[in-house]
């Protein structure tokens, strides 16, 4: 909402500055955005009359004027302006005049003639952004006068952003009620002539959805002329509310929707066949709208019809055929109470938003109507000319919006506020804010007008004490409440735990937008089952990702494109897809490695990173959380079909992936080094075992190393599997600590170091004890996966 | 004998004063006092004399044995700090060389800022609750009083999966969700991404909310702004101006706006704060009758406030970051500012 604050101030001008005005409003509620100054600055303008005209000797196009401006004597003026002539009143700029645009007057000669100033055209005075010819002024405008005086070009335009339930303020009385009870002051409402009646003829109206229009007013202003221009002083109103000028008729439902609040529309009469119908559209009925767009209705859009077709959408917007014109000569004014139900939702749905809808989806006073017709009519008359006929209006009281008894009790207020405040104060903010006011022996009865739509239970009272009470003159309490005491989870890790972990081994978080472009979904994983967004905010943020990977590979990519060249990255937050037809929101943690294990650094041969780098990484993150985990060999799209592994929990639940990106999608994304990726699901990483005690041996642990020779297609986790499987309770540990192919080794295969480390916990371990031991777990080898000694 | 001894003794202590490091000078030792050293032998000889000259002689070879071994420490004490001093000039490093080993990495300034605003709730008993981030428009919308027509709804910028799921497009699902499963007393935080149809300079299609709620008997407006005071007292760690200012969400009443003086200028007027020297910084209120009702609370018997604030927001103004898309880059230009 845009409102002039001179115009406020004609209703109510409380003693305070602008600047503390607007501070008022914002503290009330009424958000102040912005204020700007009406008009640029400019000085030494006055009204003056032009009394006479003569042809400039040298030049065509110039004329010199002689021109009164309220000194002794006149001013000898050359001007170029077209419409220049004697008795003409017009803005007159003097000499040391400064004009928008850092335009100094100075006396001059123009080709060879004096000249003492310069008339103005609206342009010049940055008025206006084109202009035809000078600014004409009524010829009751006083010579001599300061232009910005007589214009009330010293104003402020304050722009508010309301909020929702305010639907009152969106008017200048709206807000002049406002500004009153803030100050405490009485205010007066525009005082509004009845301009009479001087025919009987009217448009009959018939209203099929009472429900959602109980009240609609019309009346035939006949003899009207449309042709005339809008004065200046109602243009110059419009202009501040951020409303443009269209025609005098037009403009006066504008201003009117302004000055009360009100929307109204005219329609050409002569347009009408027949009776005007308020009713529901019918399904597929054409509407061609003011602004240019055709809309196809159907059986839930509300319209106003003549007895053959729609008019115009309800409380939205007017059509083109029935629209007011140059040729209009006789128009039927509408003023109408909608339902907000009706209406809201209503604008979007045919991507509409006007000044009216938006005031009645958030709800116009249903007392207004009477007023705001006789308004509007007065304004026609007065400026167009014309003969009003009477009032027709069909109402319907039962379905127009009836204003609740509230209950307030007075304990409730010090329970809701934390404050208790004096009856006498309830009561006075209550009556300043028109409401009706009952005593009761608990509290009040509250009746609020018409206008505050969004007041309609106890705790909306409340909360109209306490705004204007004041929000900061209620204390700030130090909370004192009800505690217990809190689970310290052991079985479940804190996820914070593991990010630590994370940062604390060189990876950097990252967060990535949860929609990415299908594109790189489908690259990354082409199986998932994807959810798009039905209205995306662009076409590479159009489908929710099913795997952190593909905005870990973008972010990846932006770097590397800023000249990174070693990257660590994770990120936690959920991936989204469609499983057996139902929405699966998981949480996952992610991480993506690529370019050196090290950042660069002297003294050490540095080499890139590669699986078994991100495998420690991803392995200490089990270790933290207490979960033995198992690796096996696994396919993915986006992972190298041999270094892909797939994490699985003792129960064989899919707790995550790690491996290589696929070179062809390392290609294809435009990368240019191996990239390693891991995604775990949070739930089961994050699931802990509490740590169970086991004694410990007092005897001595025997630790013996054991090379063997096995085929290339036996994996390390094979022969830990067998060497635990002999059963020999007196393993205690099995490390791996080397792996060797080539020479001395055949071509198919590759030796295997283990140490195993063997305790007893009843006695120290003989010889002979290891020796049988170690016989066993090699037969097992042997027997199992074919592993024989190395020399 | 001891014309004898003094010789050996002379010559023992020649011997010492020309070893040159610890294996000549233990050679030494073994010569002169080893199983078959000189002073050794003269010790075995003594078994010759007769007890009164035994004693006597023996008297002498121990002495001369004492000043040898006396010697020979102060040598081999020399010799350790010669050793010493050698090594510790060998071993000299230049100590401004950079260390080695894996570089450190760093948490995103979001997760700082959602730690450091759920540490200081949860100090205060607060529990931290997650909720999903697609939503069904009961949640989102209806529960919250915000009807389907409703102009607040215009105001969300909603993405759509379907005519009732949506992305959530605040954190308030989280406290519909935790008031349909529990009981009060509730103290909860809920913090997450959210999802708003708009982006340019300002906004982002996502960000991140903390949504906080309290339901007891005895809640008021001043206990909310009381927590909401202190927290972000808290949070920006000084004494900060605050001020409450009525405002309109569906699913609270009263409603309020929370500002703050601004950080950046400190309440002179600047750019940042459109110079009024006041910045928003989150909405609050008591909770709505109607959400009340929607989740079977009694409202008679119970009260509540519940605040909501932009994370992304908190961390511009506490580390002075400029624009809101640097987020959600991931530039490490940018991430590793704040490691």
């Amino acid at each position: 909402m845009q409102i002039s604050e001179a115009w406020l101030r004609e209703y109510v001008n409380p003693p305070v500055s602008t600047a503390e005005l607007v501070s008022q409003l914002t503290m009330a509620g009424l958000e102040v955005d912005s204020v700007a100054a009406a008009v640029t600055v400019f000085s030494g303008v006055v009204i003056g009359e032009v009394l006479t005209v003569q042809q400039h000797p040298d030049a065509d196009r110039l004329r010199v004027c002689t021109v009164n401006v309220g000194a002794n004597e006149p001013l000898q003026i050359v001007c170029g302006a077209s419409n220049v002539r004697p008795g003409l009143k017009v803005p007159a700029a003097l000499v040391g005049a400064e004009l928008p645009g850092d335009f100094k007057i100075k006396q001059s000669k123009l080709r060879g003639v004096e000249s003492l100033g310069m008339l103005c055209s609206e342009k010049e005075l940055g008025l206006a952004t084109e202009a035809s010819g000078l600014m004409e002024l009524p010829a009751e405008a006083p010579i001599g006068m300061d232009i910005r005086e007589y214009l009330s070009l010293n104003d402020a335009i304050i722009e508010i952003d309301l909020t929702p339930n305010r639907a009152d303020c969106l008017s200048v009385e709206g807000i002049a009620r406002e500004v009153a009870l803030l100050n405490a002051m009485a205010w007066e409402s525009t005082v509004i002539r009845d301009t009479g009646v001087s025919h009987e003829e009217v448009v009959a109206i018939t209203v099929k959805e009472k429900t959602v229009c109980p009240r609609y007013l019309g009346r035939l202003i006949k003899n009207v002329n449309t042709k005339v221009k809008t004065p200046a002083w109602m243009q110059e109103r419009l202009r501040r509310s951020g409303i443009r000028n269209l025609s005098a008729v037009v403009d006066v439902t504008n201003y009117v929707l302004i000055e009360l609040g009100q929307p109204l529309h005219a329609f050409d009469a002569d347009k009408l066949d027949g009776g005007i119908t308020v009713r529901k559209a019918k399904d597929g009925e054409p509407l061609a709208l003011l602004n240019g767009q055709t809309v196809t209705l159907d059986p839930k859009a509300l319209v106003i019809a003549d007895d053959n077709k729609a008019l115009a959408l309800a409380g939205i917007m007017g059509g083109n055929d029935s629209a007011v014109g140059e040729s209009t000569q006789t128009i039927f004014l509408e003023c109408a109470f909608f339902a907000p139900r009706a209406i809201a939702g209503e604008a979007r749905r045919f991507g509409l938003h006007t000044d009216s809808s938006h005031r009645f989806e958030r709800g116009v006073d249903p007392t207004l109507q009477q007023r705001a017709i006789e308004r509007a009519t007065q304004l026609i008359v007065e400026i167009a000319g014309g003969n009003a006929g009477p009032i027709n209006e069909v109402k319907h009281d039962t379905d127009l919006p009836q204003r609740p008894d509230i209950f307030l009790r007075r304990q409730r207020i010090d329970k809701m506020l934390g404050v208790s405040l004096p009856d006498e104060e309830v009561q006075d903010i209550f009556r300043r804010l028109g409401m009706a006011v009952q005593n009761h022996t608990e509290g009040w009865v509250i009746t609020p007008p018409g206008f505050r739509f969004d007041i309609s239970i106890e705790a909306d009272l409340i909360e109209e004490l306490a705004r204007v009470h004041g929000y900061n003159r209620i204390p700030n309490n130090s909370l004192l409440m009800r505690a217990e005491l809190s689970k310290a989870t052991e079985t479940v890790m804190d996820i914070d735990r593991l990010k630590d972990l994370l940062v604390d081994r060189g990876y950097q978080e990252a967060i990535t937008y949860s929609f990415v472009d299908e594109q790189t979904q489908q690259a990354v994983a082409p199986e998932d089952r994807i959810i798009k967004i039905t209205n995306p905010i662009s076409s590479d943020l159009s489908v929710m990702r099913s795997t952190l990977w593909c905005g870990l590979l973008k972010a990846a990519l932006y770097n590397l494109n800023r000249q990174q060249k070693r990257i660590r990255f994770f990120e936690t937050g959920l991936r989204f897809l469609t499983v057996d037809g139902r929405t699966w929101q998981q949480k996952m943690l992610s991480g993506l490695i690529l370019g050196t294990l090290f950042p660069e650094q002297w003294g050490e041969k540095n080499r890139k990173t590669d699986f078994f780098d991100l495998k420690a990484d991803v392995q200490a993150l089990f270790s933290l959380a207490g979960t033995s985990v198992q690796y096996a060999p696994a396919v993915h799209s986006a992972l190298h079909p041999g270094q892909t592994a797939q994490i699985l929990s003792q129960t064989g639940e899919k707790i995550g992936l790690l491996g290589m990106l696929h070179p062809t999608l390392e290609k294809q994304l435009g990368f240019e080094t191996q990239v390693y990726l891991f995604e775990l699901d949070q739930d089961l990483l994050l699931d802990k075992t509490i740590s169970k005690f086991k004694p410990l041996s007092k005897y001595p642990s025997v630790t013996r190393d054991l090379a063997l020779i096995v085929k290339e297609y036996v994996s390390a986790a094979d022969i830990i599997a067998c060497i635990k499987s002999s059963g020999e309770e007196i393993i205690q540990e099995i490390v791996l600590f080397d792996l060797y192919r080539g020479k001395g080794i055949e071509e198919d295969c590759k030796s295997i170091a283990v140490s195993i480390t063997m305790q007893n916990f009843t006695q120290t371990l003989t010889d002979s004890e290891i020796d049988a031991t170690f016989s066993k777990i090699l037969h097992t080898l042997t027997n199992t996966i074919g592993a024989r000694l190395r020399d | 004998m001891a014309a004898n001894l003094d010789v050996i003794l002379a010559q023992a202590l020649q011997a010492i004063a020309e070893a040159h490091d610890q294996i000549q000078l233990d050679l030494v030792r073994v010569h002169y006092l080893g199983k078959k050293g000189l002073f050794t032998l003269q010790m075995k000889e003594l078994g010759a004399l007769d007890p009164d000259q035994r004693r006597a002689a023996g008297q002498i070879i121990n002495q001369a044995k004492d000043q040898f071994q006396e010697h020979l420490q102060s040598k081999k004490d020399r010799l350790d700090s010669i050793e010493l001093e050698r090594r510790l000039a060998g071993e000299r490093i230049d100590v401004t060389l950079p260390g080695r080993g894996q570089s450190g990495g760093g948490l995103h300034p979001v997760t700082t800022t959602l730690r450091r605003i759920s540490k200081i709730f949860s100090s205060a008993g607060f529990s931290i609750v997650e909720g999903p981030e697609i939503e069904d428009d009961y949640h989102n919308f209806g529960a919250l009083n915000i009807p389907e027509y409703h102009p607040a709804r215009a105001m969300h910028d909603t993405f759509y999966f379907d005519a009732h799921t949506v992305l959530r497009t605040h954190t308030s699902p989280v406290q519909i969700r935790v008031m349909e499963s529990g009981q009060p007393p509730l103290k909860v935080i809920a913090p997450g991404r959210v999802y708003r149809c708009d982006s340019d300079i300002t906004h982002t299609p996502m960000f991140h909310q903390v949504e906080g709620f309290l339901v007891d008997t005895e809640v008021s407006f001043a206990d909310l702004k009381g927590v909401v005071y202190q927290f972000l007292q808290a949070f920006f760690e000084k004494d900060i101006q605050v001020r409450f200012r009525p405002s309109y969400f569906p699913f609270t009443e009263p409603s309020a706006e929370v500002d703050i003086e601004c950080v950046m200028c400190n309440g002179e007027g600047c750019r940042v704060c459109s110079q009024t020297g006041w910045l928003e910084v989150m909405g609050c209120g008591m909770i709505h009758p109607e959400v009340f009702k929607a989740v079977n609370i009694d409202c008679e018997s119970y009260s509540g406030f519940a605040f909501g604030m932009g994370v992304e927001r908190l961390a511009m103004l506490r580390y002075g970051i400029n624009d809101l898309r640097l987020f959600f880059e991931n530039d490490l230009k940018f991430l590793q500012q704040f490691n």
